[in-house]
């Protein structure tokens, strides 16, 4: 019996540019079944944090209920957390975000807790563009309750039990681009050169960044007649482009031939460079993504990449013009100014 | 990269670090988990079957497998191999019982040994079960060659060799003790069927410089001086001492000195101390005995006053290297220093010495005097006389003589049976499952954290005072059941089986040393750059497998995998899965 990882960590394990090597991102061992993609995206997520070097107590994690919103205990265990309540997720990141600025928010969800019972706050956190990351590990089921279909999953696919869909899926990432997120990218769990560049630019994105993640359950969706199984999405992901994150301090290094690359260039000064598929699409253009997405889901195709940025998204703390210090560190002195300043104001009033 | 042949025994051997390492492929972990399961007595015969002396090869062994372990490449110090062995050695009770039975009924054949070495003895060890008659001459009257000539009782007691090599004359061996060899042709006059030479390298090296002459009264010979001191003809020695040498030999005799009444004993070493040829443990011990060890000092003459031995004077020298690496020691510049001694010990090498072997009777010898062999079987250029141990390449340790032993053995049984000898017996291999459940093997899977543990001491003035107190007491059982934890078991093999996975990463994403990476293939230099940490140390393979479905390939890195299984127990479709892979090296006939 095991579920005990040696702390003992290859002898030449690089360190990023503050010191810390990747074991320093590594959360508790996780108890997902094993082959589950949701732990792929952990450790996608593992990557991008050390490889863009974050402080680890500079990122707070926030998750909603599944075996999705289980894994930020499987990392960044060195970073804030809060496993919240069945769908509540948005709310708990909203309240924890306008308190604090200076942290990064990552929020992880599923397709229950995205697309059921929390389709209400997902659906008002897009709208007010709260500076966080939002990641869908989506696989078509409610894992932890032991895989019913849930509202991600496609028309006719079948379950487990043998039982064809009957509902047409609600597409997440549609969704967010109807309702104005100002970053949309779709990956899967098994194409980690796509994901980790993704997780990377969705941080850096100031505003909402939404990223739905394929991600296979092995033990309730991975059968056949599955849309989101291993071997279905492999063999149906055509992907919008080659991504490469260039943090700010970088030159561009790679440069793919063919094909025509553009940069698009985030809001901390870094960009993710892409190498086109489809010489038409335009990543700044959200009628190209809606088109592109639509003609997709008609060719029974699952687009993954960069769909859409909104390059001059402008976050929830500057729509209400809030304060640009964070609430918690406002001493007394600034809240509650005292008599003088009350009654200046009541004067001006008169 | 072609996928890798993991049915070529070479392959998974060569994973279990320490088994490879070792000369005679004793497997390692296999006892290491016997002891931590308290059998003892079944950890002695798999070191027995392999190597023949376990009690005294985990008090003296050499341990070429040490600096191999795997534990050493990602913990600080490797596995207590050599001290986990003393171990089983030490708490196996009674085994008589367990040793092979020596059939009445003889093949025949005569096989003449000459030396009672421990090559000698595996040789007899080996073919006494398959019902040769085997005759035995040694000099001395009692068996085991220098393991009992040199190696002092204060690091092998008389017992522990008594017993071991007990075991083999008791297989109905007829011994000649007493019995100097003289001439071979005499030997080859008779009805043996082979010879095998087991004579060892018994000839100390001198030192002629200015007064060698003089003071010979108080100079020695480092490998006379020991055997004289075991078998009690030396028992004293001069309050000041000199030991000139950097070798093992340099050390026993030291550390000799200071119980024969040595007070102030020095090893005088001509290079650095970086290329002195002792092991760093033996060192270790000289030093903890007050014994300075000065270097760079090479001897330039023995000081003799009124024909009575005063001391000696030593030159000083560094070392310099060209751009070969090739050292010359140059002079310092700093001036002689004068060292008083009473006694004077040479410790500077050994070299074979056949004096006995007539020059006519077709066994070449080199420019360097070693006698043409050839390495596989250990045959000479006259077919029925074998050479093995320290006789056959100059000297080495027991752990070499041992493996030499086992395959001139089975050389033997091929030429006496008028086989090629060059037809070798393939190693034996057996993959065993050990799964047991989902999260369950049949091995402790998990990686201990502890740090090597020391074997205690006895203490210094009783040691110091009794020449056959043995210094290092040996583990504990407790302490040996949380040192036997430290093995990484690295015969566990991880089997990788490409139809099987489905490349959910998951593998790859627990592994806690990045051993696993799936990416496209490549050549293998530069395949190695590209993995999820670089695998530099080429001296590990890299695992591949064939082409995935998404025409990658898995590619794990064996250098500094942990054997956790971890890989296999989140893989969902039982893609990896871990064996025991036990790998014996043939000898001429089942043993035990
Ligand atoms: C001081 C010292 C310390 C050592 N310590 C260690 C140690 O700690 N660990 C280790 O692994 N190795 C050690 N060694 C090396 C080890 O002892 C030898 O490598 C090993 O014993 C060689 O075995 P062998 O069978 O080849 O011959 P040997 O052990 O040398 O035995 C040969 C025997 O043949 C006898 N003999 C020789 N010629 C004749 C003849 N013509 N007729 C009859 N008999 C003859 C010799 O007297 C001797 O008894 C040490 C060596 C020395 C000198
Ligand atoms: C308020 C509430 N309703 C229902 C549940 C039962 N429940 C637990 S997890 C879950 C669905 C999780 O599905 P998803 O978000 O897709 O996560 P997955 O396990 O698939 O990763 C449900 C319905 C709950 N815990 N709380
Ligand atoms: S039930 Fe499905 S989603 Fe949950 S851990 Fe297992 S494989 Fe992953
Ligand atoms: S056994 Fe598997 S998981 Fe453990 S170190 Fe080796 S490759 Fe990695
Ligand atoms: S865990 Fe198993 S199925 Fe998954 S990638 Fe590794 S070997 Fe393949
Ligand atoms: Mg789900």
């Amino acid at each position: 019996m095991t579920y005990i990882k040696s702390k003992i960590r290859h002898p030449k394990q690089p360190k990023n540019s503050i010191g810390y090597v990747k074991a320093d991102y590594e959360g508790a061992l996780s108890t997902l079944c094993a082959g589950c993609g949701h732990d792929s995206i952990s450790a996608a997520i593992i990557e991008a944090c050390y490889e863009m070097s974050i402080e680890p107590h500079r990122l707070a994690k926030v998750s909603g209920i599944g075996c999705s919103s289980k894994t930020p205990t499987y990392f960044l265990g060195n970073s804030h957390g809060f496993n919240s309540v069945h769908g509540r997720m948005p709310s708990i990141t909203t309240g924890a975000n306008m308190a604090n600025r200076d942290l990064i928010y990552l929020g992880v969800s599923g397709d229950g807790d995205t697309a059921s019972i929390g389709l209400g706050q997902f659906c008002h956190v897009i709208r007010r563009n709260l500076n966080m990351t939002y990641i869908v590990m989506n696989n078509g089921c409610y894992g932890l309750t032991k895989g019913q279909d849930s509202a991600t999953a496609d028309f006719g696919s079948v379950n487990k039990s043998g039982t064809e869909n009957p509902f047409p899926a609600i597409d997440l990432a549609g969704l967010a681009l109807e309702l104005g997120a100002t970053f949309v990218a779709r990956s899967f769990s098994g194409d980690k050169t796509q994901l980790i560049p993704l997780i990377k630019a969705a941080m850096s994105h100031r505003g909402f960044a939404f990223l739905d993640v394929i991600s296979p359950c092995v033990t309730f969706n991975n059968n056949m007649g599955s849309t989101k199984s291993y071997e279905y999405v492999r063999d149906h992901i055509p992907a919008t482009a080659a991504h490469e994150f260039v943090p700010q301090e970088e030159e561009i290094l790679i440069s793919y031939p063919g094909g025509s690359n553009t940069s698009v260039r985030l809001h901390d000064g870094s960009s993710i460079q892409l190498h086109k598929l489809n010489a038409n699409w335009n990543p700044i253009d959200r009628n190209t993504a809606v088109n592109r997405l639509q003609q997709a889901k008609i060719n029974g195709e699952i687009l993954t990449g960069l769909l859409f940025v909104d390059k001059d998204s402008r976050d929830l703390h500057e729509v209400i013009n809030s304060v640009d210090q964070p609430l918690n560190s406002l001493r007394k002195e600034l809240l509650c100014p005292g008599t003088s300043a009350l009654n200046k104001i009541n004067d001006g009033l008169r | 990269m072609e996928p890798t042949d993991i049915t070529n025994p070479e392959y998974f051997h060569k994973v279990v670090d320490c088994q490879y390492a070792c000369p005679a492929h004793t497997p390692v972990p296999e006892y290491i988990r016997l002891i931590a399961a308290e059998r003892y007595a079944d950890a002695y015969m798999v070191n027995w079957e392999s190597n023949v002396f376990p009690g005294v090869l985990g008090r003296t062994c050499d341990r070429p497998c040490e600096p191999a372990c795997r534990r050493g490449r990602v913990d600080e110090e490797p596995v207590a191999i050599c001290r986990l062995k003393r171990v089983a050695a030490d708490n196996k009770g009674d085994v008589t019982s367990r040793m092979p039975v020596i059939k009445k009924q003889k093949n025949g054949k005569k096989i003449c040994l000459i030396g009672g070495g421990p090559a000698s003895l595996t040789v007899a060890r080996d073919l006494a079960p398959l019902g040769y008659e085997i005759h035995l001459y040694d000099e001395w009257h009692k068996g085991g060659g220098m393991m009992r000539t040199q190696i002092p009782g204060f690091r092998l007691p008389e017992k522990v060799l008594d017993e071991e090599v007990g075991y083999i004359l008791n297989m109905g061996i007829h011994t000649h003790f007493n019995h100097y060899v003289d001439s071979m042709k005499e030997i080859l006059s008779q009805d043996y069927a082979a010879v095998f030479v087991g004579t060892g390298a018994p000839k100390g090296r001198d030192l002629i410089l200015p007064g060698r002459e003089e003071a010979k009264a108080n100079v020695h010979i480092g490998v006379e001086f020991l055997a004289s001191v075991a078998f009690e003809h030396i028992k004293t020695i001069g309050k000041k001492v000199i030991i000139l040498g950097g070798g093992n030999t340099a050390m026993d005799c030291c550390r000799t000195s200071r119980r024969l009444g040595g007070e102030d004993v020095k090893v005088l070493v001509r290079s650095p101390f970086a290329d002195m040829k002792a092991s760093a443990w033996e060192i270790e011990d000289a030093k903890s005995e007050d014994i300075p060890i000065l270097n760079n000092m090479p001897p330039k003459e023995f000081v003799v006053e009124n024909g009575k031995l005063k001391g000696m004077i030593f030159g000083k020298v560094k070392a310099t290297y060209d751009a070969n690496g090739k050292r010359s020691l140059i002079p310092s510049g700093e001036p002689d220093v004068f060292i008083e001694a009473d006694d004077v010990i040479i410790a500077v090498g050994q070299d074979n010495a056949f004096p006995w072997i007539e020059k006519d009777l077709g066994i070449a010898f080199d420019k360097w005097e070693v006698p043409v062999l050839n390495k596989v079987s250990f045959q000479s250029t006259l077919p029925g006389v074998f050479f093995g141990g320290d006789s056959a390449f100059g000297p080495s340790n027991i752990i070499t003589s041992v493996a030499h032993g086992h395959q001139a053995a089975i050389s033997i049984d091929q030429f006496c049976n008028s086989k090629d000898v060059l037809e070798r017996p393939a190693p034996t291999t057996n993959l065993f499952k050990q799964k047991m459940g989902i999260h369950e093997w049949m091995y402790d899977s998990p990686v201990e954290d502890d740090d090597r543990f020391k074997v205690p001491h006895a203490r210094k003035e009783l040691t110091l005072k009794n020449i056959k107190a043995e210094v290092e007491l040996g583990f504990d059982v407790q302490t040996a059941f949380k040192e036997a934890q430290r093995c990484l078991n690295c015969d566990v093999q991880t089997v990788f089986s490409a139809s099987k996975c489905i490349e959910c990463d998951a593998c790859m994403d627990i592994c806690p040393t990045s051993s696993i990476t799936f990416t496209m293939n490549g050549e293998e230099d530069e395949l190695r750059t590209r993995l999820l940490a670089p695998a530099e140390n080429k001296s590990q393979d890299l695992y591949i497998s064939g082409e995935l479905h998404t025409k990658r390939v898995m590619v794990k890195d064996e250098d500094v995998c942990l054997h956790c299984g971890l890989c296999a127990e989140r893989c969902p479709t039982s893609a990896w899965d871990m064996n025991k892979f036990l790998y014996g090296v043939t000898k001429v006939t089942k043993i035990i």
